[in-house]
């Protein structure tokens, strides 16, 4: 057909390289004129923006100010940020005590990386969490004080916990010292009530003592949030189970709970707390304002929690609980042990959504005057001596904040890989 | 805790030892055990509560709790400061939460009284004034006719505006705006001609706020003062003792710069002939037991606070980046309104 002759080949062009750096730049960038030109475009614009934003934050930028109005007309006046950044991570901490508020910070954030792993998935979990606690609000505190009702009730939950779930399980010595330590602490408690024990109380005071109205800052946003959703978190999924109740009242009681607390913003709920509340209570009793704005933050997770936690519940198939049933198991036994364990695995990811939510909602303490990360930085603007760079603070809260989400949503994102590892093709 | 079980221990002893000081209320004698004020400070205003770069109050409003503390406990550090927005700090001080707010709270007369409180003197005379560019060429705020003008929203600023301006026959655009920060942006960047607020605030934009490349005197605050705004310290109806000993821990301050004691030479002048200086520093006693509290009250709220004129200078005044004029806030004997009545 062609008048090539015999013997002959063509020559062909080689193919074109669409390998390695250039090949992805031809293929991805400009694999069209139309295509091509967007591209010169768009990084000339980035260029542009950059270059005006590295000239603002770096080239212009002024380090060494001791007083805003040295930085006047300049670049960016980061001098700002080193004249105030112990007030912004701290607030109003006592200033020569400020190690004690990183070291809390540095041990809460221990105990969320460790928490982090699931290896420590079991028994680990909860001394991590008694030690870390501990820890941080020694000293947070400075002195902390264990009532003897306190100890009573731990017994009391350990006791109760472990009857139900190792009914049938444990060994006859095991269900009897559960029986022993709920009766103790039941009994105990009773007595406190009634006034026939005094208050004792485990007094641990190394440190002088600093009530909440002096916490600021970073570990006030990070107090907020992790003990806010560490309890949320138990009361979410008892809701939850409430909420499948077969229990008329129970169920209601959990409906009504949920539908009121997720009808009303967060905002209301802390204005609530120290606003209203104090009003309600007889004069001369007030609890502290910390407590109360750590209350509604619980409240308010828990039933956020308490619905991303009824959808795993929904997600398991009807056998998982007739199967348990079939075994024989109790009902805590049943839920504890077969339900609950599969229906968290499905609701991880969106926890930590929640919780990555609810690190930046605290920010709204500041309505009822607690003074978290963003607030402080607030602070730091009003100076008058340093007033006019709100762009800068803000820029460096946001930095921080960033910081916090990101990692925790690339957690996030790998905890999926490893918990559907079973489950993937 | 353990402060609450030493509190109620110290105010059982109190109760049995000191049958005598039964007529000290109920607020006074915790106070007393727990050693401390608790004082509810509005959440930072530049001058006059401001937590520093160390995280320390200060400020005009804070130096007033200071001055308690030193008249109650010899020790003006001896105060806990809770910050409160302008929703809580009614309410906080009704609970009992605080014992005093020093929350630059407006004095009138529903305040004082519908809502179970007591205002207990003025330790600041505010008023609401305008701000406008110099290049504007306005003299009086009875030029503003037809002018945009800034505001705050949902506050009695705006309403006063609403009312001087119907009262003047003039209009005006009102651009409103919820943060200080984003009106102050709005107005130096050229969308209202007009920024309307308390003459303090505006005082404080004027010094600090202003974009280069132009400066402090491209601006001017208008000379009507068209709202009273007189702040004062509060503290709850039902124990008029702690409530004497923060109106004159004020008028202590107030007195001493009257007279000339200042926190440099009150060691001086205790050794001054003049009966009424003597009487004041607790050199000629009775002063003291009369409010019940210590007799060198004075010397230690002049000597640890400083008089009203050196509190005013520090924070607000000509040696603080505010630079807020005295105005009204000048002694009566030199044409202002703060007049404390005598100590003795």
């Amino acid at each position: 057909m062609t008048d090539m002759p015999v013997g002959e080949r063509r020559q062909l062009a080689p193919p074109v390289d669409d390998s390695g750096v250039l090949g992805w730049i031809r293929r991805n960038l400009f694999s069209s004129w139309a295509n091509g030109l967007t591209t010169i475009v768009l990084v000339l614009a980035m260029g542009w923006v950059l270059s005006w934003f590295l000239e603002w934050a770096v080239f212009t930028a002024n380090f060494t100010a001791s007083t805003g109005a040295e930085c006047r007309g300049q670049g960016a006046c980061w001098a700002l940020i080193r004249e105030k950044y112990r007030y912004i991570f701290f607030g109003s901490f006592p200033y020569e005590q400020h190690w004690r508020p990183l070291f809390a910070v540095i041990a809460m954030l221990a105990m969320l990386i460790l928490s982090a792993d699931r290896r420590m998935w079991n028994w680990r979990l909860i001394v991590i969490w008694g030690v870390g606690s501990f820890v941080t609000f020694l000293l947070m505190f400075g002195q902390l004080h264990l009532p003897l009702s306190l100890v009573l009730f731990i017994a009391m939950v350990v006791g109760a916990s472990g009857m139900s779930l190792r009914k049938g399980i444990g060994s006859p010595t095991e269900i009897l010292a559960y029986r022993v330590a709920a009766a103790v602490g039941l009994v105990g408690l009773v007595l406190r009530i009634v006034g026939v024990l005094p208050g004792w109380s485990l007094a641990i005071a190394p440190l002088p003592y600093v009530e909440t109205g002096l916490w600021g800052g970073i570990p006030v946003t990070i107090i907020l949030a992790t003990y806010g959703l560490a309890f949320a978190f138990p009361y979410g999924i008892l809701l939850a189970l409430g909420r499948r109740s077969n229990l008329p009242l129970i169920k209601g009681l959990c409906v009504g709970f949920i539908e009121l607390i997720r009808g009303v913003p967060l905002i209301s709920l802390l204005i609530m707390a120290s606003v209203m509340l104090p009003l309600f209570l007889p004069s001369g009793v007030t609890f502290d304002k910390f407590l109360r704005a750590q209350v509604a933050v619980i409240l308010f997770a828990g039933a956020y929690i308490a619905e991303i936690i009824r959808g795993g519940l929904q997600s398991l198939p009807k056998g998982q609980f007739e199967a348990a049933d079939a075994m024989g198991l109790n009902y805590v036994q049943k839920t504890g042990l077969i339900i609950l364990p599969q229906a968290l695995r499905v609701v991880i990811p969106p926890l930590i959504n929640t919780f990555i939510g609810f690190f930046k909602d605290t920010s709204l303490v500041l309505i009822i005057g607690i003074f978290d990360f963003l607030n402080t930085a607030n602070q730091a603007l009003v100076d008058p001596n340093w007033a006019g760079f709100p762009g800068e603070v803000y820029l460096f809260a946001a930095f921080v904040y960033f910081i916090f989400c990101y990692s925790m949503s690339r957690y996030s994102k790998y905890l999926e890989y490893e918990l559907n590892k079973g489950t993937r093709r | 805790m353990f402060n609450k079980f030493l509190a109620a221990g110290a105010a059982v002893a109190t109760l049995v030892t000191a049958a005598s000081a039964a007529y000290a209320g109920k607020d006074l004698d915790a106070i007393r055990a727990r050693g401390a004020i608790n004082c509810g400070v509005g959440i930072g205003t530049a001058g006059f509560m401001l937590a520093d770069s160390q995280g320390k109050w200060k400020g005009l409003s804070v130096d007033v709790c200071r001055a308690v503390a030193a008249a109650l406990f010899g020790d003006a550090e001896k105060v806990k400061y809770q910050p409160l927005t302008s929703q809580q700090r009614f309410t906080a001080l009704q609970s009992g939460e605080v014992d005093m707010v020093m929350g630059n709270a407006t004095y009138t007369l529903t305040r004082d009284t519908a809502l179970g409180l007591d205002f207990t003197g003025v330790f600041y005379y505010d008023g609401q004034s305008f701000l406008v560019p110099k290049a504007l060429g306005v003299k009086s705020a009875k030029e503003l006719n037809g002018a945009t003008v800034c505001v705050a929203p949902g506050t009695t600023t705006e309403l006063n505006l609403a009312d001087y301006f119907r009262a003047n026959k003039m209009t005006f655009k009102p651009v409103v705006i919820e943060k200080v920060d984003e009106i102050r942006a709005a107005f130096f960047a050229g969308r209202c001609d007009v920024y309307t607020t308390d003459a303090s605030s505006l005082a404080a934009t004027r010094a600090a706020n202003v974009p280069p490349p132009r400066s402090f005197d491209d601006f001017v605050i208008l000379p009507e003062i068209i709202s009273k705004e007189p702040l004062g310290p509060v503290v709850r109806h039902g124990d008029n003792q702690f409530a004497d000993i923060v109106r004159w821990a004020l008028y202590a301050m107030i007195e001493a710069e009257e007279y000339g004691i200042t926190s440099k030479n009150v060691d001086e002048m205790l050794k001054s002939d003049n009966p009424v200086i003597k009487r004041i520093l607790g050199v000629t006693p009775g002063m003291g037991k009369a409010l019940g509290v210590d007799e060198k009250w004075v010397y230690n709220i002049v000597k640890q606070v400083g008089n009203y004129g050196e509190s005013f200078d520090r924070n607000v005044g000509k040696d603080s980046p505010l630079k807020i004029e005295r105005g009204l806030n000048k002694l009566w004997s030199q044409g202002g309104l703060q007049y404390a009545p005598p100590i003795r």
